[in-house]
């Protein structure tokens, strides 16, 4: 199987369009697609894959339950959390699950046996498919912060066969990670205007420090506008898709259509897209 | 004082333009742009940094080698899977542990576990925060390390420096440039403001995004107001917006047209505001402006 994340710095570049565009076009092929939207904040995939979800999954993370009997608040657990999760005040130890990372800590140090772990439920995972494409997403509780164990399930719910599209969240930090961690493959998605391009930079400076092969999609594109061109030039990337800024993709898009579907003429664009990945996959791969 | 939020769930829907127009109505606020995985508001406001400071969102493993005795303890305990066990480069045949420093959660759980103290367990640097002048006012703003986690704490840093100048300078307006989602660096954006405003496009993503969006603002009691940005792209979807939101009983503050010029005033440095002055879209961003200072 192979791993393509897509990813972008900066969010509304185009990440959901290229990702289920490509999924499709890919899946029309013949081949075998899963796709995994990572996005657990704000998951759009499915309003353009509409999938026919026939699984779902509560996702938890273990959490110190503290057994009052058995507690003599030598406040050890309390010195060991970095995160301010569990607190000794007086005769009593408090615990905060939504700060917890469940590092274990303080489960471990507890000289008393006093604390135990339960699960706390911070999302669910759906699993279902769009015609031939085996799609999963993730949605994190409203209010809750520790979104990477679940795009770790996201992750782990997809097999081991064919092409594995992933829409990532945007920014740089903690959830992008989690979300591109051995892929493959690194797509970048940009729209060719400087809060674009400054975000395609420390896209890019994050794809290198993870060490993975990475290449750039121009989205909104135009013929006379060639910041983005030199942009990757200097950076020394290649553009291997420009897909045009034409009205009608944003109208298509606005409606939850896939562009392949509403306007076939891009179909092309696509599937040039997964033969210019292929190509780079199989170099990267000799490497 | 009053600190207002700007937010949308989605990416992309025109937050830290908006923003950059907001703060050429007002006299003199204050800026803090909380977006630090992908700052973008310097690039429209070409802050003059006055100080720079490092940011530390928390410790990091570090394995002594020369103390080490290679008893793994280390990788049983951690949950992270940061604890590597490698060949050394060095002295081939030998076994030799690290930290995989992107993993590693900064717990210290190896750190207090290890019989040898071989492990370092000291602040690590995560990033840069900033106090500059512009020529609309006063801003805070920050750069997240590559790689790096606990941009909550880094956000939350950001909106409290810009506070303290805006309390002890006496301005009026606090006006935050939040990030895109809902998860721990949006939430450490608007615990506590006056108003969010959150910012949306007519989209089937964009509508998904602002429910979502709202209910966190709710989650957290944090009145908030809606702006439709582009909404002559889906009239459909604009209205199913507007029917929502206002069943819920959250107010439209404004609907603004789209226009290249949010490009094109990007392209030279500037805002909306600034650079059409006289234009159609610039009467939306005001006619926007005023309803949120009603809805205050």
């Amino acid at each position: 199987m192979s791993i393509v994340a897509i990813a972008s710095g900066k969010g509304g570049t185009g990440k959901t369009t290229v990702a289920t565009n490509l999924a499709k076009a890919v899946s029309l092929l013949g081949h075998n697609v899963i796709y995994l939207d990572c996005d657990v904040e704000e998951p759009n995939g499915h309003l353009f894959l509409k999938p026919g979800i026939t699984k779902s999954s509560s996702i938890g993370v273990p959490i110190p339950k503290v057994d009052d009997e058995k507690c003599i608040c030598c406040g050890l657990c309390a010195d060991i959390c970095q995160y301010s999760a569990i607190i000794c005040v007086k005769d009593k130890v408090l615990t905060f699950p939504e700060l917890c990372h469940a590092c274990g800590g303080c489960v471990r140090v507890c000289p008393t046996d006093a604390i135990t772990e339960m699960k706390r439920t911070i999302g669910i995972v759906e699993e279902g498919l769009s015609d031939s494409i085996r799609f999963i997403h993730g949605k994190i509780q409203i209010g809750e912060i520790m979104s990477p164990p679940l795009i770790r399930a996201v992750r782990g719910a997809a097999n081991n066969e064919g092409l594995c599209i992933i829409d990532v969240p945007p920014g740089t930090s903690c959830p992008v990670i989690t979300s591109v961690s051995n892929a493959d493959f690194v797509l970048l998605v940009t729209e060719p205007t400087p809060f674009g391009l400054n975000d395609l930079g420390l896209a890019i400076d994050t794809v290198r420090q993870l060490g993975l092969p990475h290449a750039v999609v121009v989205n909104r594109s135009d013929p006379d506008n060639k910041i983005a061109r030199d942009f990757c030039r200097e950076r020394g990337v290649d553009i291997i898709a420009e897909i045009p800024d034409d009205r009608r993709i944003a109208e298509a898009y606005s409606q939850g259509k896939l562009v392949i579907g509403a306007l076939p003429e891009y179909k092309e664009i696509f599937i040039e897209l997964f033969e210019n990945i292929e190509r780079l996959l199989s170099t990267a791969k000799v490497e | 004082m009053k600190e207002i939020v700007v937010i949308s769930g989605k990416g992309g829907t025109g937050k830290t333009s908006l923003v950059a127009s907001f703060a050429c109505l007002v006299s003199h606020p204050v800026l803090a742009d909380c977006d630090v995985d992908a700052a973008d508001l310097y690039l429209v406001l070409e802050p003059n940094i006055l100080r720079q400071e490092d940011f530390s969102g928390g410790n990091m493993a570090r394995i002594i080698s020369e103390k080490c005795t290679n008893c793994g303890i280390c990788m049983d305990v951690c949950r992270f899977d940061a604890v590597k066990r490698e060949i050394s480069k060095d002295k081939l045949s030998s076994i030799e542990y690290s930290i995989d420093e992107i993993a590693c959660e900064g717990c210290g759980v190896c750190a207090y576990f290890c019989p040898e103290k071989a492990i370092d367990f000291s602040p690590a640097i995560n990033g840069k925060w900033f106090v500059s002048e512009t020529r609309v006012g006063p801003m805070v703003h920050a750069r997240l390390g590559i790689a790096e986690e606990n941009s909550g704490k880094l956000v939350t840093l950001v909106r409290d420096q810009a506070r303290k100048i805006a309390e002890e300078n006496g301005h009026s307006y606090l006006l935050v440039d939040g990030p895109p989602g809902i998860g721990c660096p949006v939430i450490a954006s608007i615990t506590g403001a006056d108003l969010v405003v959150i910012v949306t496009e007519p989209t089937v993503s964009g509508e998904h995004d602002l429910d979502r969006v709202h209910e966190l603002a709710n989650h957290f009691g944090i009145p908030a107001v809606v702006c439709i940005n582009k909404y002559d792209i889906n009239p459909e979807v604009t209205k199913r917006i507007i029917d929502r939101s206002e069943a819920c009983g959250m107010r439209i503050v404004g609907k603004i047209r789209y226009d290249k010029a949010f490009t094109k005033a990007q392209i030279v440095k500037s805002s909306v505001i600034e650079y059409y002055t006289q234009s159609l879209v610039a009467d939306d961003i005001r006619g926007t402006w005023s309803r949120i200072l009603d809805a205050l």
